[in-house]
């Protein structure tokens, strides 16, 4: 069997849903940062000065991006694949001989694209406020490929695991948004106090968050190779454990 | 060739009801194959193992030849499933849903558009290819998901209630295009509750009830079975007593009519012969139900008593999903 067109259809379809209600997907994480680069970078980020050599404005800009792909990657796929399990039209998929893997790889691609591509709008609207560098290209589009990967499976996961319209929106709101701004998006680890130093060490978002920062502007406080293991290595993790529940039939088969 | 086999199938759900009580069932290529039975007897919970959209407890299904859980994907490349609910993307167009599934089958884009093109104009959609499918009637989502059905081409087409809630008009046509479709070598299984339908297209027929198949036969020895028929007499003049007409069940339904029950062994000349003696004039004459209907009832029933002192069905305590 040649799986390669039902992969292209499903990712054809998850990239058209997300752009044809580009209002929802688009439009938002393009405001909502434009309203913090002006808030925090420019309005507030002129009276705190630098942060290891970089200026607030320039520190902040790689977290917000990052940010935004995590969380977009993960509401693309979480809220695509459970209305798609809601409305039952999962089953177009499970009668047809599609393996789990492509599936899978299918709405995890989708998550990936619309991560990415808020990424670059997030970007280019911080170009107005700031003058964007890249200093390690290789290593910025890596860990944001990687992070969008990470999180579209997580996404993946709720969806599978969600029996109701409010289970996809707990992580999302309770863990995500938390972890991502306590995520050193906003501060370097060396301005907490004792104790929090330690404790987010436990953030694996303050992982990505400082490895996609040293690929934009060399500034990190965690080793970025370490990160980059730590990414690839949950990816592999959560990648088995959404195979196992497909081939289980978890949520989706009765 | 056997189209499909399916060998002590049972099914329990989450919630602990038994759907299917070890279910043997063989469906020949090229057949078109009525699967009947009463509401909650397990025919979709049959049809959606077959299709793997439910996991089977127990048992095991192979599609012409290929076993469902060990050679899964040429076994699904046979299949085509009309289910019984809607369950497409509601915002999608006709076409895109179409066209989707030729996608996930594997079929090439210009194959795909070609084949979608057929089987939406079949199913008389041509015109609604770029309809929201959300705004189509209840008879022509139907339509679509048989459509969607037919676009890889399956060996064996399987239709869950394909005509509930379509007019005369296009259950006509669909009966005609099914026709055509089996004649053209495809396997139909089909499910109804309109059993003239299924006495008029099937060979073969199966009837399950409680989660067991209770008849497996072909059409023509079933009917053959039927050993009295009931008739329906509309009279000329109102008859004040019931008349006795020998060999006969005869009950007045009202001064007008009357219900007879006709063992083959008499037969209509000799009612009528004795209707004439009597002097009784009928206007006209009807059978009181199809003759599927009446050996259905009787097989339905007798099995449920033996199996179960009430014989009604009791509902699950979770209802459908
Ligand atoms: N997900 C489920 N969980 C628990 N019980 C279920 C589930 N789905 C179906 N059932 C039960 O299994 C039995 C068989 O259901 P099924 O849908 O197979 O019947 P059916 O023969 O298709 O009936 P109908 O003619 O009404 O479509 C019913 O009693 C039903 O309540
Ligand atoms: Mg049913």
């Amino acid at each position: 069997m040649n799986y390669t067109i039902a992969l292209k259809t499903i990712i054809k379809k998850e990239v058209y849903r997300f752009l044809r209600i580009w209002p929802q997907t688009l439009l938002p994480p393009a405001i909502t940062t434009a309203l913090y680069f002006l808030i925090f970078g420019k309005l507030i980020g002129n009276r705190i000065g630098t942060i290891s050599g970089a200026s607030y404005m320039d520190y902040i800009v790689p977290g917000i991006i990052l940010m935004s792909v995590i969380s977009h990657s993960y509401s693309n796929v979480v809220s695509s694949f459970y209305s798609t399990k809601f409305q039952r039209n999962i089953e177009e998929l499970l009668v047809a001989p599609v393996p789990n893997l492509v599936i899978l790889t299918g709405y995890v691609s989708g998550g990936i694209c619309r991560g990415l591509l808020v990424g670059v709008v997030v970007a280019l609207i911080s170009m107005l406020f700031a003058d964007i560098v890249v200093l390690h290209p290789v290593i910025t589009i890596a860990v944001a490929i990687l992070t969008a990967t990470l999180f579209s499976l997580a996404g993946f996961i709720n969806a599978v695991l969600a029996e109701s319209f409010d289970d996809i929106s707990i992580i999302p709101n309770f863990v995500l948004t938390p972890l991502s701004y306590l995520g050193g998006v906003f501060y370097s680890v060396d301005m907490l106090p004792g104790v929090w130093q330690t404790l987010i060490m436990g953030n694996p978002i303050m992982y990505m968050i400082n490895a996609f920062r040293y690929g934009m502007i060399e500034v990190t406080d965690v080793d970025v190779n370490l990160a980059l293991m730590m990414i690839c290595g949950l990816i592999v993790l959560l990648a088995v454990f959404c195979l196992l529940m497909l081939h289980k039939g978890t949520g989706i088969k009765n | 060739m056997t189209a499909l086999s399916i060998s002590n199938l049972k099914k329990t759900y989450k919630n602990g009801f038994v759907a299917l009580k070890g279910v043997d069932l063989e469906v020949q290529a090229g057949d078109f194959f009525a699967l009947l039975g009463p509401n909650g007897a397990g025919k979709s919970t049959a049809i959606g193992i077959i299709s793997s959209l439910v996991t089977a407890s127990s048992g095991s299904v192979s599609v012409f030849g290929y076993d469902l859980v060990k050679e899964r994907e040429q076994a699904k490349s046979c299949i085509g499933l009309v289910p019984q609910e809607v369950n497409f993307n509601q915002f999608d167009t006709v076409q895109g849903i179409v066209l989707n599934q030729a996608g996930y089958y594997g079929i090439p884009r210009k194959l795909a558009l070609e084949r979608t093109e057929i089987c939406l104009k079949q199913m008389d959609l041509w015109d609604k290819r770029n309809s929201i499918s959300r705004r189509l009637s209840g008879g022509m989502k139907r339509r679509v998901m048989i459509a969607r059905a037919m676009v890889n081409a399956p060996k064996l087409l399987i239709l869950d209630e394909p005509t509930a809630g379509v007019d005369i008009e296009i259950r006509r046509s669909m009966w005609k295009l099914m026709k055509e479709v089996n004649q053209q070598g495809t396997t139909i299984i089909l499910t109804t509750h309109y059993l003239e339908e299924a006495e008029s297209l099937c060979r073969n027929i199966a009837i399950i009830d409680q989660g067991k198949i209770v008849e497996n036969t072909d059409m023509v020895s079933l009917l053959a079975r039927l050993n009295v028929d009931h008739f329906v007499l509309d009279l000329a003049e109102p008859l004040a007593v019931v008349p006795v007409l020998e060999g006969c069940h005869v009950e007045r339904t009202s001064d007008k009519v009357l219900d007879v029950s006709v063992p083959k062994a008499v037969g209509l000349n000799q009612l009528f012969s004795q209707l004439s003696a009597k002097n009784i004039k009928v206007l006209s004459l009807k059978n009181k139900s199809n003759r599927l209907e009446q050996l259905f009832m009787d097989l339905i029933d007798s099995k449920s008593s033996q199996n179960n002192p009430t014989p009604q069905i009791i509902p699950s305590p979770n209802g459908r999903e």
